[in-house]
């Protein structure tokens, strides 16, 4: 592991401890964070496969009444039925912030005339479509709220990803570099300091010296 | 207001003309790239895609996997379910929590 280079000095000792607490902060707070956008996620995730698991079963069912419907009337009055149609469908697009993902939310609005009704003349189309469109109809909200929770789910999984990311790369990366860094700036400081006292034992020893020799130096003379 | 597109094949699509969906019925791979790039940029905050062509759509796919709008969803067309939507759900399960716990079943 790179080392952090440092200078060893106090200033620097103190910076790296602020650094180190912001850094054990951060990592704490990231790491909630990502537990509770794995709740949620797999929250969304169950419902959406529930979901998709029912979307999926009556898109079979429509597909079939279609295909029935289809062999019964003929291609040209199914196309003249269904490609004008009377109603358009209106998706409003709001958001939501989960845990500050922003994620969308849709809702459906049938507009146009005769929303709730055909959007066909029946004169010339058979009972079978009539089911198969109204079978559709009925699962537009489903459809449209599958679309919401995969898309949340998508950018759920963006996201703890990334969180993840900054949560390992802070507790096996930048705290234990701080860590390393404060250590060898604390020993070199007591190096020091040791130094400092050695140095001023031995200084005192050869004072003493001095004055003792100064003093023997004296006696004689007497 | 934004609008809800879905693209495939003809037999697939059609359907959804009725109840207000805009519908893309595509012949092949190019078209229907071409026809989810018009979509997208149409306004359309949500598109269906058929599963044959979700296959070879993927990368375009991506490209809005990270984006709030629009949600490209992948669905069964006419020719039946293959499991491909599911496996896209998978995938975001296996990114997010790095293992598959949720899909043991399958």
């Amino acid at each position: 592991m790179a080392e952090l280079r440092v200078n060893p000095t106090r200033m620097e000792l103190k910076n790296l401890k602020n650094k180190l607490a912001t850094a054990r902060r951060g990592h704490k707070l990231l790491k909630d964070k990502c537990d509770e956008l794995m709740r949620r996620f797999l929250d969304i995730v169950r419902e959406n496969k529930a979901l998709r698991t029912k979307v999926e079963a009556s898109l079979a069912s429509v597909h079939r009444s279609f295909a029935t419907a289809s062999a019964v009337t003929s291609s040209r009055s199914m196309r003249e039925a269904l490609v004008l149609p009377t109603r358009s469908t209106e998706l409003k697009v709001g958001t939501q912030n989960l845990m500050s993902v922003v994620v969308p939310t849709f809702s459906l609005t049938a507009t146009g005339e005769g929303a709730h009704d055909m959007p066909y003349g029946v004169a010339f189309t058979s009972g079978e479509l009539d089911a198969a469109v109204r079978e559709l109809s009925a699962m537009a909200d489903n459809l449209v709220r599958l679309a919401e929770l995969e898309k949340s789910a998508q950018m759920l999984a963006q996201e703890i990803e990334r969180t993840r990311r900054r949560v390992n790369a802070l507790e096996y990366i930048m705290i234990p570099r701080y860590e390393v860094a404060i250590k060898s700036i604390t020993m070199k400081l007591d190096e020091n300091e040791r130094g400092n006292t050695t140095r001023l034992m031995k200084v005192k020893d050869m004072m003493l010296e001095a004055a003792l020799e100064a003093k023997r130096a004296a006696d004689a003379q007497a | 207001m934004s609008k809800i597109g879905i693209l495939g094949g003809r037999d697939s699509v059609l359907g959804f003309l009725s109840i207000g969906f805009v519908a893309m019925p595509v012949k092949d791979e190019h078209e229907a790239r071409r026809a989810l790039h018009k979509l997208a940029a149409e306004d359309c905050a949500v598109i269906f895609v058929t599963e044959e062509y979700a296959a070879p759509l993927a990368e375009d796919i991506a490209k809005y996997k990270d984006t709030p709008t629009p949600a490209v969803v992948v669905i069964p067309g006419a020719g039946g379910s293959r499991g491909i939507g599911m496996a896209a759900l998978k995938s975001a399960s296996e990114r997010a929590i790095g293992a598959n716990i949720l899909f043991k079943d399958e």
